[in-house]
């Protein structure tokens, strides 16, 4: 029954290949999605603001000189605590030394900080989602036991019981976030990982004899991959938040190195005289977490809705 | 017990699985404390990255009080075995009992637990109820916007502005302290802000798709007026997506008060756990775990006794619509 099936495959699926190929869309040419995109962008203001922002943080991260060629740690004391003005645009703290660079040069260990709990939480969860999704069975069974535990304990607790086991440092309350977070990864690699492996283009794959591993790299990884990187770059704007809720507190890098929630800490003591210290990291912060999730939105099916 | 009713099996259900989530966030936060530093009593014994380091007799005291002597897997059962009982062992700051340190600590947390989750229920049920209530595009979208802007807001930067703002600009509230209502009014808005919108998001969106059922159809077509579809028929069916979400955020109450006593100076259990990591208290540190962990779970189980008064067809096991 299946030899006969298969033989009678081929010509009929030559026989409707025509067919198929009038109903094709025609590819569009480089002057028509540059066109598509534009008409996407232009109706988004806020998501061209957004990824200004974005570039901007990032351009900070990796070279802070070029938005802020100042020592972030050297300060003039003669003016110390001065509101924001055209020299100091952030203004100045205690020491005199200028906010808008210390923020600036603050971006770099603080989105480090950021990117390591990601890749922490993406690459650990990603692994245990593929292992349960693909094997199934028993595995799946008890590697999502293990998850479910992790989402039993409040995640700021979690991170904070590594820190106690850890110690202090941008590294390790980097690793104490992204572990907070594997739970979620590990969630929505399972369930895309099932999602594929049910599919007919995986059953065909392992139809014609593919082997295990090479369906696994081939078709489940790419196909999973769009679904987990959205929820990497929403995750993203969660890790900020809970990175300098840390830093907030204390256990990230020592003082005199500038991170965006120990700058608010430190102004913290000047609240009720220099408002600036504490506004203005906190609204740098706001502004790049608002545009990381304004991005997020965007690549969760916003573009290929809007035709 | 023994009734053949499913409400009882449906309870014991729910009733196992908090157990075995407890008995896991033990085992979690044994994993995490007791074996990732290598040897626990070096780094208690080097009194925190904050405290002074300990004498060698106090060490060998400390070996002697916890056992590090023995196996592992003896550690682990004679601490669970404790736990079960109560006793979550002794700070090592002071020797204080930790389950005392914690119900000592409670009561300032719980008044600025209830006052937020007050302010998330009225705020956040107010704004979806708003939200979807309005026929004016613009406020729909502006009132909906809002949600996404409190959630991507530092909890601990809000807090201080709302100090800058009430306490040292208007002079309305106190900036700290924890004596008195007024004190309590800037630390509940921003426990309860980021939880409000929260909870805002999923009832408006939950009151929208019930809002489209034909039944609520069939109750405007009878001339029952707006407010009263909105509020008597759609809100009921329309709040257990909300009271999830509800359960899940109050569950995470505990977490959020680490923050939000800091940023307001107030004691209570927040400012107890980082005093505790600051000095690596491990017991007292793992026996607040354990605690936020207790109520995380209780609160859930709440929430799933009032699943099945709110939509019967839970307990009897039909599955739901939405």
């Amino acid at each position: 029954m299946t030899e006969l099936l298969i033989r009678e495959g081929p010509p009929d699926s030559s026989g409707t290949a025509p067919g198929s190929s009038v109903a094709l869309p025609i590819p569009p040419t480089r002057r028509e999605r540059l066109h598509r995109v534009l008409r996407f962008l232009g109706r988004r203001p806020g998501l061209v603001v957004a990824s200004l922002v974005v570039l901007l943080v990032l351009v900070a991260a990796f070279a802070p000189g070029a938005l802020a060629p100042g020592d972030p740690n050297v300060g003039v004391v003669a003016d110390k605590l001065r509101p924001p003005s055209a020299a100091h645009l952030f203004g100045t703290d205690y020491l005199g030394r200028d906010v808008y660079t210390r923020v600036v040069h603050g971006a770099s260990l603080s989105l480090q900080a950021t990117v390591i709990a990601v890749a922490v939480a993406l690459v650990v969860g990603g692994l245990l989602g593929l292992l349960a999704g693909f094997v199934g069975r028993w595995v799946d069974e008890a590697l999502m036991r293990v998850v479910d535990v992790l989402l039993s304990i409040p995640a700021i607790l979690l991170s904070l019981a590594l820190i106690t086991a850890l110690g202090y440092g941008t590294i390790k309350v980097a690793i104490a976030v992204g572990v907070a977070s594997v739970a979620s990864f590990a969630r929505v690699m399972r369930a895309e990982t099932m999602r594929i492996r049910r599919s007919t283009y995986v059953e065909a794959a392992r139809a014609v004899g593919t082997r295990r591993y090479v369906t696994l790299w081939r078709h489940v990884l790419p196909n999973a991959a769009g679904p987990v990187l959205v929820l990497a770059v929403l995750e993203f704007g969660l890790a900020i938040l809970a990175v300098s809720s840390l830093s907030f507190l204390g256990y990230g890098a020592p003082p005199p190195a500038p991170e965006w929630g120990s700058l608010i800490a430190e102004g913290r003591n000047y609240l009720a005289t220099s408002w600036w210290l504490c506004a203005m990291p906190g609204l740098t912060i706001a502004a790049t977490v608002l545009s990381v999730n304004r991005i997020s939105r965007a690549l969760d099916g916003e573009w290929s809705r809007a035709r | 017990m023994s009734a053949p009713g499913t409400l009882p099996r449906y309870l014991l259900r729910r009733l196992g699985t908090a157990v075995a989530v407890l008995w896991a966030a033990y085992t979690v936060s044994f994993v995490v404390l007791y074996l990732l530093p290598g040897d626990p009593v070096t780094t208690m014994a080097s009194g925190g990255l904050d405290g002074e380091p300990l004498t060698p007799e106090q060490i060998e005291a400390l070996k002697a009080q916890y056992g590090f002597d023995k196996p592992l897997i003896v550690q682990y059962g004679t601490r669970l075995w404790a736990a079960l009982h109560g006793d979550l062992g002794a700070s090592i700051q002071n020797g204080q009992d930790v389950r005392g340190a914690i119900l000592e600590a409670l009561p300032p947390t719980v008044q600025i637990a209830i006052g937020g989750l007050l302010v998330a229920v009225v705020l956040g049920g107010g704004l979806a109820i708003a939200a979807t209530y309005t026929s004016q595009r613009w406020l729909r979208q502006l009132l909906m916007a809002l949600p996404s802007l409190a959630v991507s807001l530092p909890v601990f930067w809000v807090g201080l502005m709302l100090v800058q703002v009430f306490a040292f600009g208007l002079h309305w509230l106190p900036s700290v302290g924890a004596s008195g209502f007024p004190a309590l009014v800037l630390p509940s808005l921003t426990l309860g802000l980021p939880m409000g919108a929260l909870l805002a998001q999923v009832l408006a969106k939950s009151l929208t798709t019930v809002l489209d059922e034909p039944y609520v159809q069939t109750a405007r077509a009878k001339g029952v007026g707006r407010a009263a579809i909105h509020v008597r028929h759609a809100l009921q069916n329309a709040a257990i997506p909300a009271l999830t979400v509800l359960g899940y955020v109050a569950g995470n109450l505990l977490a959020g008060t680490v923050v939000v006593e800091t940023v307001f100076t107030r004691p209570g259990l927040g400012r107890l756990t980082v005093q505790a990591v600051g000095v690596q208290d491990i017991p007292l540190v793992q026996g607040v775990v354990l605690f936020a962990s207790l109520v995380f779970v209780g609160v859930n189980l709440l929430v799933d006794l009032i699943y099945p008064v709110l939509d019967p067809r839970i307990a009897k096991g039909v599955p739901a619509t939405s």
